[in-house]
C-alpha cells in the first residue's frame, strides 16, 4: 500500500507542480533546460534504485531486471548528455527535479530496511509505479512542452523504452506472486 | 529480396539437374524500439539476420520458445528458421516491442 501511495504522490507531484508542469498557459511550461534536468534526474533515480537492487535482491529475475534498468538508463542518460552538449544547453535544476530526488532518497532509505523476498517485491512494485508516473509525465507534460526537436525525439525514445520497462516490471511483479 | 537472386541463377545453371534449395537471408531491423518489418516472412531453412541499430540491448524471443536471440547494442545476430508456422516474438527487455515472423514450408 505504501508503495502505491508514494507512487500516486510522485505522479501527483509530476503532474501538478504548478510552476512547472501543471500550468495551462505557455509561460508555465517547463523550459528545455528544465525538461533536460528532469529527464536526466529521473534516469539517475532509477540507476540508483538498480544499484541498490543489485546489492540486495535475491531473486534472479529481479537481479536481471535491475541489470537491465542500469544498462538502459545509463544508455539514455549518455545520449541525453551528448545532446545537451551538442545543443549547448545547461540542464537547469528546478522544483520538480528536487521533489523527485527527495522522494527517491526517501524510497531508497525505506527499501534499505527490507531484505530478501520483501525487498524484491517492494523494489519491483516501486519500479512499476515509478515508470508509470514518469511515463505519465513524459506523455502529458514533458514531450508536449519540449521545443527543441531533438530533445523531443529523445524524450519520445525514452518514453518507448520506459513503457517497455513498465511492462517488464509488471511481468516480474506477477512472477513474484 | 536480393537473397533470392541466387535461386534464379542456379535454376538457370542447373536447369537439367535437381535444383538445390537456396536459402535466403531475411533482414529484420530493430531501431528506435521498433521492429521492422513488423510482419516478416521466411521459408524453412532461411536465415534471419537480426540487426540491432539501437544503443540499447534487445532480444528476439519467440513466444513458442523456438528462438531466443540476444542482441547487444549495435550488434547483429542470425537464426536459421527450421519450423513452418507463424511465430510471435518480442524483446524480453522491452516487451512492448512485438512482431511476427511467418515461416512457410
Amino acid at each position: 500500500m505504501f508503495t502505491r501511495r508514494s507512487a500516486a504522490l510522485a505522479a501527483a507531484i509530476l503532474l501538478s507542480s504548478p510552476a512547472l508542469l501543471g500550468g495551462a498557459s505557455a509561460a508555465d511550461k517547463p523550459t528545455d533546460p528544465q525538461i533536460a534536468h528532469i529527464a536526466y534526474t529521473a534516469g539517475v533515480i532509477d540507476i540508483n534504485a538498480a544499484k541498490q537492487a543489485q546489492k540486495k535482491a535475491k531473486n534472479k529475475d529481479v537481479k536481471a531486471f535491475a541489470e537491465d534498468m542500469l544498462r538502459d538508463h545509463e544508455a539514455v542518460n549518455k545520449q541525453a548528455l551528448a545532446l545537451v552538449k551538442k545543443l549547448n544547453v545547461t540542464p537547469e535544476d528546478n522544483d520538480t527535479s528536487r521533489t523527485l530526488s527527495k522522494q527517491a532518497s526517501d524510497k531508497l532509505a525505506e527499501l534499505d530496511k527490507l531484505d530478501g523476498a520483501a525487498f524484491d517485491r517492494a523494489y519491483v512494485a516501486n519500479e512499476v509505479a515509478y515508470h508509470k508516473a514518469v511515463n505519465g509525465a513524459l506523455e502529458s507534460q514533458l514531450i508536449p512542452s519540449a521545443s527543441n526537436a531533438e530533445l523531443k525525439s529523445l524524450l519520445q525514445t525514452g518514453l518507448k523504452i520506459f513503457q517497455g520497462h513498465q511492462q517488464h516490471a509488471e511481468h516480474v511483479a506477477a512472477e513474484l506472486k | 529480396m536480393p537473397g533470392r537472386v541466387c535461386s534464379t541463377a542456379m535454376a538457370v545453371v542447373f536447369a537439367t539437374m535437381v535444383v538445390p534449395a537456396c536459402a535466403a537471408t531475411v533482414q529484420i531491423t530493430m531501431e528506435n524500439l521498433e521492429i521492422s518489418p513488423n510482419d516478416a516472412s521466411a521459408k524453412v531453412g532461411d536465415t534471419v539476420e537480426w540487426i540491432n541499430k539501437d544503443v540499447f540491448a534487445h532480444t528476439a524471443t519467440a513466444g513458442s520458445g523456438d528462438f531466443d536471440m540476444n542482441l547487444p547494442a549495435k550488434k547483429s545476430g542470425t537464426t536459421v528458421v527450421k519450423k513452418a508456422g507463424t511465430v510471435e516474438y518480442y524483446c524480453r527487455f522491452h516487451p512492448n516491442m512485438k512482431a511476427r515472423l511467418k515461416v512457410v514450408p
